[in-house]
């Protein structure tokens, strides 16, 4: 079953969310709401982590680490910060983009789950589509607060 | 009257539940002055604290020379209270007053006059404004101006240069009030009144230390529990505060959770209103949105967990729900306890939650108030000197933004309304890196009052930025400003200002300021002309000249808005008493309770947000409120508790927080100028519980020196009534700055971090070490009056 593929996906995406969250937050750790909200956002997939793993025991392969996936699939965390006001814009933006196929990887695998009538499934893909949503909420509320004076006056 | 230094409420003047409090006229004048040589007695209203006291000014020989409180005001029947008796008036004639403009010259501030110093302003200003457009400028400002310099503040900073960067010190004290309304009822503007104390049975003071903020409204609460059928108290707050033991002694709780842990302490409370079947369910089911996601949140609270996480006793926390359920009429007050800690925004929302859910609004004695640290924060956040924009009008709708550009007669895009306005840690950081290179700081003091302050020092007196600073004195903060301007004070120019509970009074002009001093109105009134701020048809963006015509532009921008003043007027405030906004041609007389027929403004075309996240601060957009159809509902928000920034550790073992005295008030740039509460509380201190300094070898006097990962400070210790494991200081008190210098500034050791949803800085969380210095030659210079008593001498309130 090509499902156990794309929970590797989930599995993966989430996990360099996740560390990717605690690279911006750390590396930016002078805007004391950027560390502090990335540390929480990077729980919040953490979290989505942990559950995943019973689920992908179950489909088959040992943990999500193990997991195969299509090479095209895959995204590069970030492993380093950029400086100044424009780099934690481009910081931030590398961030939805991460989040944005989080986001998509959980739609794939929710549809997949209805069709299997998998209701332990259904519900994490409910749970963390949800937590996906604000953490997307929350990068898009921080670029659009710090682009004007980043592009403009910085 | 009795001494109030050592009598801070007075006598007591008992009522029954439902009867109007009695009058008591509070009056003060200085020494050697009798009433019957008082010239004449000027209306005002009183500005030492956040209560907005109705008063007459005392005038002899053009020297304001004492107040009375007037007997027939709906905000104090006549009291004042030791602030306002004793610090009212004796700054006016202070021997360092600033009476005329100064600007750096070879680093050094010199005496100039106004060309010279407006010249300098205006050439920086626009210089900036060519090179790198309005996004240079910032405008930090109060919460002690009157509606009127607000206004024109607004105006000249939004449709003159439009600059988002705007913000006031009442995003230290009082954000949280501003959010935590916004967020449940869709906009700001405080549902209840103060005459709700005469009608309820049950008052909880959630992180209020009500006897030493707003002493004039304890006496009233005094006055009912001393009374027949008094209410019952209940009280959080991690120190043993007058108001807690009068929460036991009325049969109530007192609740110390461990600092940091509100969020969590409201979750429980809550969780066991929905256990006990105390809902309103079909009032929720009616009025309110989100009851099911509420209740999914805060399930896991059960008493049990909320005492480990709090370090509160579960029965307790058991018995106070039980009191909150089961009570007909609650009245709930929050201020900084709850403002100005972890999680801010969503802990002050689940004060509305517990009212919503049991329908508690919009009726005598079930009131709600989301307090206010500063005398005319209220006017801040309606005028838009702050973040918002005038009118209570919501940033993200088109709409609204179009109604000001018509209004102001500009282009809808020169409004700054493109994002979250900038909060003013947010200012300071700009002003740190040096894209805001100009930055305007009026009637506050933020090397005193802001969060870690070595950085706030270092920001100021950098090269990178352009200070204007515009007050009475020569503060810590002027020290540092490039241009310094005189400016007059309370009683020596004429405005309006609004209280928490939304009383407008008319302040009129007493004296004449001292040497070239100019109205803060008139200050800005000048720098708009010199930068000749033009509307599209060309003419002047300004059109008034007297705060009477700013009154009436006011007036106009409220109209139809939900802190609507198009009733009212100059002369209309020359009656007996302040009067309640909104004030309409429906409602001539004000309005005493707001959501009476239980509809809020939620409305997508009406509210103020759209609402956050209150665990990120996520905004939420129009498509997605609009999605919810929340119509009139208000909404039921909640999140879960989540551990405070900086967590004790091995090094820094204690918790530090932060609070008031009653003595004192913004800094003392006027009450340390008054003698007798100089001398009531003179210098800094800091307090332990009883367990720790014993722990630490630390005996009350001793000389301690506080540190935490930020900085550090040395005072004498008060072995006091907080919890243990917490060490609380007084935020009053600043330094000299002299090289070489004992810190003695409370935030020195405070954090750069800020609520997400109210960017309100947290000034209660952070971790610290104390250590004995030296033996002391005397007890702590605390007062024993209040809060700050020594644990030996506990007694019971009056």
């Amino acid at each position: 079953m090509n499902l156990v593929t794309y929970l590797g996906l989930a599995y993966h995406a989430e996990q360099t969310f996740a560390d990717s969250l605690r690279t911006v937050g750390q590396g930016h750790a002078k805007h004391p709401d950027v560390l502090f909200t990335c540390q929480a956002l990077a729980a919040m997939s953490d979290e989505h982590v942990e559950r995943l793993t019973p689920i992908v025991q179950r489909y088959g392969a040992s943990s999500g680490k193990d997991v195969k996936e299509p090479e095209r699939l895959h995204a590069d965390g970030l492993a380093e910060v950029r400086s100044g006001p424009v780099g934690l814009l481009r910081d931030l933006q590398d961030l939805h983009v991460l989040g944005t196929l989080v986001q998509t990887t959980w739609t794939v695998v929710f549809q997949a789950a209805q069709a299997l009538r998998d209701d332990e499934l259904i519900e994490l893909c409910e749970h963390a589509s949800g937590q996906n949503s604000r953490q997307l909420s929350w990068l898009n509320t921080r670029l659009k607060a710090a682009a004007p004076q980043s592009l403009i006056a910085a | 009257m009795t001494d109030r230094i050592a009598d801070i409420w007075g006598g007591r003047t008992p009522y029954a539940k439902g009867t109007a409090w009695p009058v008591r006229v509070d009056q003060h004048l200085d020494p050697g002055i009798a009433e019957d040589q008082v010239d004449r007695w000027v209306r005002s209203a009183c500005l030492l604290c956040s209560n907005g006291c109705g008063c007459d000014i005392a005038v002899k020989d053009g020297r304001m020379v004492g107040i009375r409180g007037r007997a027939g005001d709906t905000v104090n029947h006549g009291r004042l209270g030791p602030k306002g008796l004793y610090g009212s008036t004796p700054w006016s004639h202070a021997a360092d007053r600033l009476t005329r403009p100064m600007i750096r010259d070879g680093g050094v501030l010199t005496e100039c006059d106004w060309p010279t110093a407006m010249g300098r302003i205006v050439e920086v200003s626009q210089r900036l404004l060519r090179e790198k457009g309005p996004l240079s400028h910032g405008f930090y400002t109060s919460g002690q101006l009157f509606l009127e310099e607000y206004y024109t503040l607004a105006v000249l900073g939004k449709a003159g240069l439009g600059t988002p960067h705007m913000d006031g010190n009442t995003r230290l004290c009082t954000a949280t009030a501003a959010a935590a309304l916004k967020e449940s009822f869709g906009a700001d503007g405080q549902p209840g009144c103060y005459a709700d104390i005469e009608h309820c049975d049950t008052i909880f003071l959630y992180g209020h230390n009500l006897a030493e903020t707003q002493t004039v409204l304890w006496s009233r609460i005094l006055d009912r529990t001393h009374g027949p059928n008094p209410p019952v108290l209940v009280c959080v707050d991690p120190r043993r505060t007058k108001v807690a033991e009068e929460a036991v002694r009325t049969g109530g709780v007192h609740l110390a959770p461990r600092v940091g842990t509100n969020l969590a302490l409201m979750n429980g409370l809550t969780r066991e209103l929905f256990e006990h079947g105390w809902v309103d369910e079909k009032w929720v089911t009616a009025h309110t949105m989100g009851v099911d996601e509420l209740r999914s949140i805060v399930d896991s609270y059960t008493p049990e967990r909320v005492a480990e996480i709090c370090g509160v006793d579960a029965g307790e926390l058991r018995r106070a729900a039980r009191i909150f359920g089961t009570s007909d009429r609650v009245l709930s007050t929050v201020l900084q306890g709850f403002y100005q800690s972890h999680q801010a925004t969503a802990a002050a929302v689940a004060v509305n939650n517990l009212h919503l859910l049991r329908g508690l609004i919009g009726r005598p004695g079930a009131g709600i108030l989301q307090m206010n640290g500063q005398p005319t924060a209220q006017n801040n956040r309606e005028c838009g000197a702050d973040g918002d924009l005038p009118g209570f009008r919501n940033w993200d709708d088109e709409q609204h933004v179009q109604q000001l550009a018509e209004l102001w007669n500009v282009d809808p895009l020169t409004i700054p309304h493109w994002a979250d306005p900038t909060h003013a840690m947010q200012i300071m950081s700009y002003v740190e890196e040096g894209s805001i290179g100009f930055l305007w700081i009026s009637a506050t003091n933020p090397a005193v009052s802001m969060p870690e302050s070595a950085r706030i020092r270092r920001i100021l007196s950098g090269e990178q930025c352009f200070v204007v600073v515009q007050d009475l004195f020569l503060t810590e903060t002027a020290r540092l400003a490039d241009v310094v301007l005189p400016a007059a004070g309370w009683g020596e120019k004429t405005g309006t200002f609004t209280n928490v509970d939304r009383t407008v009074h008319l302040s009129e002009k007493a004296v004449d300021p001292p040497g070239e001093a100019r109205s803060d109105l008139d200050i800005f009134l000048a720098y708009a002309d010199a930068m000749d701020f033009r509307d599209a048809d060309g003419a002047p963006l300004i059109k008034w000249r007297t705060p009477e015509e700013a009154f009436d532009a006011w007036r106009a921008a409220s109209r139809g808005r939900p802190c609507d003043y198009s009733g009212l007027s100059y002369e209309k405030l020359r009656g007996p008493t302040g009067i309640r906004w909104p004030v309409t041609d429906a409602a001539p007389d004000g309005t005493e309770r707001l959501y009476t027929d239980a509809v809020f403004p939620t409305a997508t075309e009406t509210c103020e947000t759209y609402g956050h996240d209150l665990l990120t601060g996520a905004t939420v957009t129009q498509q997605e409120h609009r999605a919810m159809r929340p119509d009139g509902r208000a909404f039921l928000k909640g999140a879960e508790h989540t551990p405070a920034h900086e967590p004790v550790s091995e090094e820094y073992p204690l918790l530090y927080t932060t609070g008031r005295t009653v003595y004192q008030f913004h800094t003392r740039t006027k009450t340390g100028r008054a003698e007798r509460l100089r001398r009531a509380a003179p210098d800094m201190w800091v307090e332990l519980s009883p367990a720790d300094a014993e722990r630490l070898g630390i005996t009350e006097g001793d000389v301690v020196r506080v540190e935490s990962p930020r900085g550090w400070i040395e005072a004498p210790a008060r072995v006091g009534q907080v919890r243990e494991g917490a060490v609380f200081a007084p935020f009053h008190y600043g330094t000299p700055g002299l090289a070489g210098e004992v810190g003695r500034q409370a935030n020195e050791l405070t954090m750069t971090v800020w609520d997400p949803v109210s960017k309100q800085p947290c000034f209660k969380t952070a971790a610290c070490r104390v250590r004995k210095v030296r033996a002391g030659d005397g007890p702590a210079p605390a007062p024993d009056t209040a809060g700050s008593a020594p644990a030996s001498t506990s007694g019971g309130t009056r």
